[in-house]
């Protein structure tokens, strides 16, 4: 649905997106991380034809991006929440929407109907009258969010949604994210939030001017070396000991009757850790995974780039 | 280009500023003033010490000069709607979903332009009308005739006052794209009326006699071709990229 080669921009000598080539594939919640100033916008702002690309390649849905003839059909096949809600304070949510509706070429029936649906879903139904002026952060992200789907646009991109909400208010919005997502619409998700990305993508790329790696939130997490499996048993003997050196698994640290372990993937070695414990007589009491994170995978590419 | 894009976008402007009551005031107060008090004046005026007032072959001097004020009114009033549809827009940061739906610059600027141009040349050319019947049965008595319309105040009122107006939302236009605060943008914009008050000076000190029809052609000729030179300035600074990255 979504694919960039290459796809570069540059500010005068400023390189502000240095040679990205993604894919995102129709129905994926793509997560797009990066500290400020990674381009993560300007991605945007180049695949929703708002802004030129310096060279490479971007095709949304077979269009191409900067091809004069091909601007408009994206612009009216992806809906965008900006950063900034950008709403007319002074119009109410419905006469919000119902604007936008309108220069996406929606017949009267269309807006009422998908004003109705989306007001709903996002819990402004009530407030449909209500000056957007009055409306607190929260709703206002709501807001933003309905328009971009009044046309309901088959790719949706969604920069920053949930920064500034409260914890609540994020929650809503990442569930619509997800309710959004069994309707197998596309969505691009630049955010900061780590646990947020986690939560809804699919599929994730760290952005650091350049794409620093992309991959599933599994693989990244994985990507990084450090996770360690922290074992509670009954009594450390040197049985187990012996039995968990004999294992080819990383480094051992014995605390008392806690045992810390370096492993890569502790899907697969913690089953065997634990059944080599269970066979050397040992009673395990818990198993916890501690260490790398997509936390850690993110902060170590993007150390790493500095 | 399509129309049906800019209207819309004219419509939501109009719905925003009849909320906006400063705005309002703004466009319908000044005209309005100037149409009743200066026949009020006209009336009145000149009755001093057994006076019967202003004397018909002073009247035939004023009278042309007054319906230049509404050209000089037809210059400042889209300042105030255009700064706000413009500035304010970039203000609350409402161009860029504007900027991302299927809608060309041009069909933007059109209807920014649309909304910007209407109000005013509306309450200029309301005012001027008021003015007019009122200015007629004042002076009936002495000149034996109604003095307005005649065919330098038509040209006046249908060709200079919408060039003028135009102009002024073109520089409006322009002055957006560097400013970013709506009272900035309303200060400058206010500029835009120097040159048409120096039009008026000029015809008052018979520099550029105001009352030859053909001046006046030639005037109008001149803010066609400004008008032209702004639009290209106005849509080479309207340009999304330029909105999204360069406006201050």
């Amino acid at each position: 649905m979504i694919e960039t080669e290459n796809l570069t921009k540059k500010f005068g000598d400023l390189t502000a997106v240095d040679g990205i080539t993604l894919k995102v594939e129709e129905g994926e919640v793509f997560g797009f991380l990066g500290p400020n100033g990674a381009g993560k916008t300007t991605t945007v702002r180049m695949l929703c034809c708002l802004i030129s690309k310096t060279s490479g390649e971007a095709r949304i849905a077979g269009y191409e991006v900067g091809k004069d003839a091909d601007s408009l059909k994206i612009r009216k096949l992806i809906g965008l929440v900006p950063d900034n809600v950008g709403l007319y304070d002074d119009l109410s949510a419905y006469e919000n929407l119902d604007f936008y509706g309108k220069l996406y070429d929606c017949t009267e029936a269309q807006r009422k109907e998908n004003i109705q649906r989306f007001l709903t879903m996002l819990g402004l139904l009530e407030k449909k009258d209500v000056a957007a002026g009055t409306f607190s952060k929260g709703m206002k992200q709501k807001l933003a969010i309905a328009r971009a789907l009044i046309h309901d646009p088959q790719v949706l991109f969604m920069d920053e949604p949930t920064v500034n909400l409260d914890p609540e208010s994020s929650k809503t919005v990442r569930d619509f994210i997800l309710d959004l997502k069994k309707e197998k619409r596309t969505i691009f998700l630049n955010t900061h939030n780590l646990d947020e990305a986690q939560r809804v993508c699919d599929k994730i790329a760290i952005l650091n001017t350049k794409l620093m790696v992309m991959g599933t939130p599994e693989e990244l997490e994985r990507s990084v070396s450090g996770r360690k499996t922290v074992i509670q048993v009954e009594k450390a003997s040197d049985a187990i000991q012996a039995a968990l050196r004999k294992l080819p698994l990383g480094n051992m640290v014995i605390d008392g009757n806690r045992l810390t372990i370096d492993v890569t993937d502790p899907e697969k070695e913690n089953a065997t850790v634990v059944d080599a414990i269970v066979r050397a007589g040992g009673h395990v009491q818990s198993v916890t995974v501690v260490g790398s994170t997509l936390e850690d995978a993110y902060l170590k590419l993007v150390r790493q780039a500095k | 280009m399509r129309l049906s894009k800019s209207w819309v976008i004219a419509l939501k402007d109009f719905k925003v500023f009849r909320r906006k009551k400063n705005v309002i005031y703004s466009i319908i107060a000044f005209p309005l003033i100037i149409s009743i008090i200066i026949p009020i004046v006209v009336e009145y005026a000149g009755h001093r010490n057994g006076a019967s007032g202003i004397p018909a072959a002073q009247l035939l001097v004023l009278l042309p000069a007054f319906i230049f004020y509404f050209l000089i009114i037809a210059a400042y009033l889209p300042t105030p709607i255009a700064s706000y549809s413009l500035v304010g827009e970039k203000v609350e940061k409402s161009l860029e979903p504007l900027l991302a739906t299927p809608t060309t610059d041009d069909e933007i600027l059109l209807g920014k332009g649309i909304a910007a141009f209407l109000p005013p040349l509306g309450a200029a050319l309301g005012g001027a009308t008021i003015f007019m019947v009122l200015i007629d049965l004042v002076t009936f008595d002495k000149l034996g005739y109604y003095y307005f319309p005649d065919w330098n105040t038509g040209v006046v009122l249908l060709l200079m006052v919408p060039l003028a107006a135009i102009m002024s939302v073109e520089v409006n236009v322009i002055i957006s794209s560097r400013v970013s605060d709506v009272r900035a943008a309303q200060q400058l914009g206010v500029l835009m009326v120097l040159p048409f008050a120096g039009i008026y000076v000029a015809g008052e000190l018979n520099i550029i006699p105001l009352s030859s029809t053909n001046n006046l052609l030639i005037i109008s000729g001149v803010l066609l071709a400004a008008d032209l030179l702004l639009l290209y300035v106005a849509r080479a600074t309207f340009r999304r990229e330029e909105i999204l990255t360069k406006w201050k």
